[in-house]
Parts: structure tokens; C-alpha cells; sequence
């Protein structure tokens, strides 16, 4: 440390030379990549395989207990799995053609030229985006209310009678589906108004010497030009969705009769409120599982077509 | 006759996007008036919507049933450490993976693109486990560590880091510059505009997320904004009002820094999936 300061007080050269020596464009990029790396492995890759293990495993306070493949054959006689699986996908397959839809709508809305205040709309439409999905589930979860809730109260203006939205299963779901609606449609919009805007507007330019109607031009080349768009906002909606928990947790708990039950909210139960370790661990591999083929599916079509 | 109209099927145009404003903004409004108002007063019908004179009062019974201001703490200072530590780290990483050629990167970097696809929910159990072994639950560590290292930030810095130029590396090599002076007063403030919309990304997602400080914080002094929130709903008697309050409050911020940097924030949100 002395010799350092002695060095660096006479010969400010040294200093510079010293450090080049420690840190050389071969070695730098080891040391840039360190940290991220061993976090990884440790936080990520280590329970990745560590899960896989325990997915085979029956766990009993500390002592655990190879039971090949036990977990996995309870879980598909497991009738509560099932109705998880069944949700999560009835939810997806509703919401996320829904929201895509009304998102496309929107941005389509505001990229007609024509429009004053697009900032505007565009700020609005985002902000559900940045709410918390834990506080966008309680404001909705006192505004389904069936009996006081603002919902229901306007419905009644149209004649509608009370509606039991988180009460019954059926209705349950439509609550999850309309509170994932209304907290990621805007957020797709931006999306795709950005999709729409890096349309050449040549194409249009284009078409529209050839005679080709409006209509004709939003097939013939907003559609195909959309298309990585749409296939990234598929994919990541997909994704979100398999891994639904919030909305539910909040809004229902899983329930009336286990109609909101999704697939990481039973991982949560089965983990945090049973500790089944062995069990959880199996559910999460089934949704990797899921999650992978889902994901090579979706993919898969997308380059085939293109 | 055309001109009347291509007036009139714009006028429906904005009709239909005010409606769709209105959704958006409503939630939100009633969210604030629910704030001020006693418990009782939120499930009244017809509904109030104006601001009532409860504040103080919902103010007072949330900081007795939660000690609001320690856990509006602890999600702000989770937040904010877990953002700095977290866009330095995956700059780090963006910046050697995309401006160095060395033994293993291929490798490195498909490890990285690996958990990138993996859904996290994998990593709970064993996670957990950990935390119990290393004693570390109720601690703000257990917040930030295990996705310190977003896979997702560094893919996005390495994105970025790609489009500086290799001549100016190379000069400022040339000047004697070391690699970490290069690094700092070079490649960072030229990649800023992705650095903060990473950061804005990497500080929503933690100050919104719930389940895994759901599993690993039980004392109430340790909880975040989400926890908090979602313990109030577990109570035998929900007090309305004050979850009002506690909802607004964690929205709020939010929302005054969205609207005062809106592009950075959309593009930060938006993971940039919209380049601006």
C-alpha cells in the first residue's frame, strides 16, 4: 500500500502502466461477465437442476427421499392439476385473441392520420401498464363487487341485474380475464402503433396509384407487415399467461370451487401452504414443459410461413 | 355529402377512443376518491365520486395495521438498489459480449439466452431452500439477489452495446486508456438512453413484483408494497378505505414519474420491444 502511494506520488506514469497490466482487453471481458454469470448460476441455473432433482424426490422436513417417478404420476391423477391446466388455458385461449384485438383496433384508431392528440391517447392507453398487478386487482376486486360495486351499479342503467363476478366460476374467470384485459392492452397497442409507424408509407403510396380501396390496403399490407409484431406480442402474451398468479390470488384466491385456479398459483400451494416441495418441484417441470413446447409451436408456425 | 361523412366516421373514431380513455382512466380516478373515503362509504350507492375528508384518518389506521412508512421504505430501497446494482451488472456483461471476442462467450452467452426461456416459477422451490440454509428470509438480500442478474437486461444491453462504434474503443486504447476507464467515461455515456430504459424496466419489475417476496418475507416489517397489500386482503374485516390508501400510494409515484418521462418509460416497459 506505502510503495503504491510512493510510486503514484513520483511517477503518475507508473500508475497507469500498473493498472493496464491487471486489466488487459484479453482478461477485461471475464471481468465484465463475472458478476452476471456466477449470479446466474447460483440464482438460476444451480435451482433449475436442483428443482429437476426434487421433482423426483419426497421431501419430509429436512429429509428427502428419492420416490422416482411418484410425483408426476399423483399429478396427472390429480383432479385439482387438471382444472388448473384447463383454466389457464380457457383463460388464454378468451383473453389473449381478445386483448390483441382491441389493442390492433386501438393503435389502427390512432395511426389514421387524420387524428389530433395521439400523445395523449397514447399516454392514457399506457398507464394501466405501469400499475402494479397487486393493486390493479384490488381496485377491480371492489369495483366487481356484486352487490355495492360500481360495475354492477352501471350495468344497472342497461337494464342488467346484478352480475356475481367473483362469485361464481364462470364469472370468476370473465373477472381475471377482464382485469389481464384492461392491465396489457394498451401496453400491446404501443406495441403495434410502433409496427404500424415503421410501415413504409411508400407501400400505401403505392397501392393506393394501383387503386387498391383502404380496406384492400390493411390486408394486402398492414396485416403481413404487422406480422413479426404480432407474432412477438403472441408469444409473449402466451408466456404471461401460463404463468398467471396475481390476478387470481387477489381477485379470488383460486376460487369459487377452484374456477381460477391456475397452474403457479396450485405451485404456490402446494409449495408454500402444504410444503410439498417434491410435488411443487413436478408442477413446475410440467409448466417448463408447457411453456417449451407452447413457445416451439408458436414459433415453428411463425417461420413457416414467412 | 363525402365530406359529411368522412366527418362523421371521425367524430364515431374518437368517440370509440375516449370510451377506451375513459376505461383506462377510470380505475385509477375512483382508486383516488376511494382514498378519502371511510371504509363504508366506498360500497355506497349511488357510488360517491368525489373526494371525501377520510385521508388523515385512512392514513392513520394503514400506518397501525402495517407501519406503512418501513415497508414504503423497504420497496423503495429494494427497488432502487436492486436497478443500480442491476443495469451496472448487465451493462458489464452487454458490453463484453458485444464488443469482445473470448474463449467461451458462445457458450456463456447461450447459458444466458437458456434461462431467458425458462419460466421462474422453476426456481422458487430450490430458491427458497436456500434462503432457509443461508438464513436469509425477511432480508432485503433475499429480495435482490437471485434476479440480480437479468438475463433479459443483459440481452438488451448487449443489443445496444453493438451499435457503438469499434473506433472509438480503439482510439481511446490508443490514448493509454485502461479498460475500465474506457468502459466508464466511454461506452456508458453514449449507451445512456438504453441504460434508463433498462433501468425503468429492471425497477418496475421489482417494485410490482409479489410472489417470490411473497414467499420469502412473513414479518410485517419486512414486507413490500405487493406483500403488504395482499396481507390486508387476507384480514377477516377488509377496511376498504385504508386499502385504497395503500393501493394509491404505491401507484402514485409511479404514475408522476411515468408521466414525467413517458418515452423513456414506455420504451423501458416495453423491455425495448419499441425502439423510439
Amino acid at each position: 500500500m506505502e510503495q503504491t502511494e510512493k510510486v503514484v506520488n513520483t511517477k503518475p506514469n507508473f500508475r497507469v502502466k500498473s493498472r493496464k497490466s491487471l486489466l488487459t482487453p484479453k482478461n477485461v471481458p471475464y471481468v465484465f461477465i463475472a458478476p452476471a454469470v456466477l449470479l446466474i448460476l447460483i440464482f438460476t441455473v444451480y435451482p433449475v437442476i436442483f428443482s429437476f432433482i426434487l421433482s423426483f424426490q419426497e421431501v419430509r422436513g429436512v429429509e428427502k427421499s428419492f420416490v422416482g417417478f411418484a410425483n408426476y404420476t399423483r399429478l396427472f391423477q390429480d383432479p385439482v392439476f387438471y382444472k388448473s391446466l384447463l383454466n389457464t388455458f380457457q383463460i388464454l385461449i378468451v383473453q389473449v385473441p381478445i386483448m390483441l384485438f382491441l389493442s390492433l383496433l386501438i393503435a389502427v384508431g390512432l395511426h389514421s392520420s387524420m387524428l389530433k392528440g395521439k400523445a395523449f391517447f397514447r399516454i392514457s392507453y399506457f398507464m394501466p401498464a405501469i400499475t402494479a398487478l397487486v393493486a390493479a386487482s384490488i381496485v377491480f376486486m371492489i369495483l366487481l363487487d356484486e352487490h355495492f360495486g360500481l360495475v354492477n351499479y352501471l350495468l344497472s342503467f342497461v337494464g342488467i341485474e346484478a352480475i356475481p363476478w367473483l362469485t361464481t366460476p364462470f364469472w370468476a374467470k370473465v373477472s381475471v380475464i377482464l382485469v389481464m384485459t384492461w392491465r396489457w392492452t394498451g401496453y400491446n397497442m404501443v406495441i403495434f402503433l410502433a409496427g404500424l409507424q415503421n410501415i413504409p408509407s411508400e407501400l400505401y403510396e403505392a397501392a393506393s396509384i394501383d387503386g387498391a380501396s383502404k380496406v384492400k390496403q390493411f390486408f394486402m399490407i398492414t396485416i403481413p407487415q404487422l406480422k413479426p409484431v404480432f407474432i412477438f406480442t403472441v408469444v409473449m402474451s402466451t408466456i404471461g399467461t401460463l404463468q398467471l398468479f396475481d390476478e387470481p390470488f387477489i381477485l379470488t384466491q383460486g376460487g369459487p370451487n377452484n374456477a381460477t385456479m391456475t397452474i403457479t398459483l396450485y405451485l404456490y400451494e402446494a409449495g408454500f401452504k402444504f410444503f410439498d416441495f417434491g410435488y411443487a418441484s413436478a408442477i413446475a417441470y410440467v409448466l417448463v414443459i408447457i411453456t417449451a413446447i407452447i413457445s416451439w409451436i408458436q414459433m415453428k408456425l411463425a417461420g413457416d410461413e414467412s | 355529402m363525402i365530406h359529411s361523412k368522412k366527418l362523421s366516421s371521425k367524430v364515431g373514431v374518437y368517440c370509440l377512443l375516449i370510451a377506451g380513455v375513459v376505461i383506462s382512466i377510470a380505475p385509477f380516478y375512483w382508486m383516488l376518491v376511494g382514498s378519502t373515503l371511510p371504509s363504508g362509504e366506498i360500497f355506497r350507492l349511488p357510488p360517491k365520486l368525489l373526494p371525501g375528508d377520510y385521508l388523515a384518518q385512512n392514513l392513520q389506521s394503514l400506518n397501525e395495521s402495517l407501519g406503512f412508512a418501513k415497508i414504503f421504505w423497504n420497496s423503495l430501497f429494494i427497488a432502487l438498489v436492486y436497478t443500480l446494482v442491476s443495469t451496472l451488472i448487465s451493462s458489464m456483461a452487454g458490453y463484453a459480449f458485444a464488443k469482445f471476442t473470448f474463449k467461451g462467450k458462445n457458450f456463456f452467452f447461450f447459458i444466458i439466452l437458456c434461462t431467458l426461456m425458462i419460466p421462474s416459477q422453476v426456481t422458487l422451490i430450490p430458491l427458497f431452500e436456500m434462503m432457509v440454509t443461508f438464513n436469509w428470509l425477511n432480508t432485503y438480500q433475499a429480495i435482490i439477489l437471485p434476479t440480480l442478474a437479468s438475463p433479459f437486461a443483459i440481452y438488451l444491453m448487449r443489443q445496444n452495446m453493438k451499435s457503438v462504434p469499434d473506433s472509438i474503443i480503439e482510439a481511446s486504447r490508443v490514448d493509454g486508456a485502461g479498460e475500465l476507464k474506457i468502459f466508464f467515461t466511454v461506452i456508458l455515456p453514449v449507451t445512456r438512453p438504453a441504460m434508463a430504459a433498462v433501468a425503468i424496466f429492471l425497477f418496475m419489475s421489482q417494485w410490482n413484483s409479489l410472489l417470490w417476496p411473497l414467499i420469502t418475507l412473513n414479518s410485517k416489517e419486512m414486507f413490500t408494497l405487493p406483500v403488504a397489500l395482499s396481507s390486508l386482503i387476507g384480514m377477516a374485516r377488509i377496511d376498504y378505505g385504508q386499502l385504497m390508501l395503500g393501493t394509491t400510494l404505491s401507484t402514485v409515484p409511479i404514475m408522476i414519474f411515468f408521466l414525467l418521462l413517458q418515452k423513456h418509460f414506455i420504451s423501458g416497459i416495453l423491455g425495448g420491444a419499441v425502439k423510439e
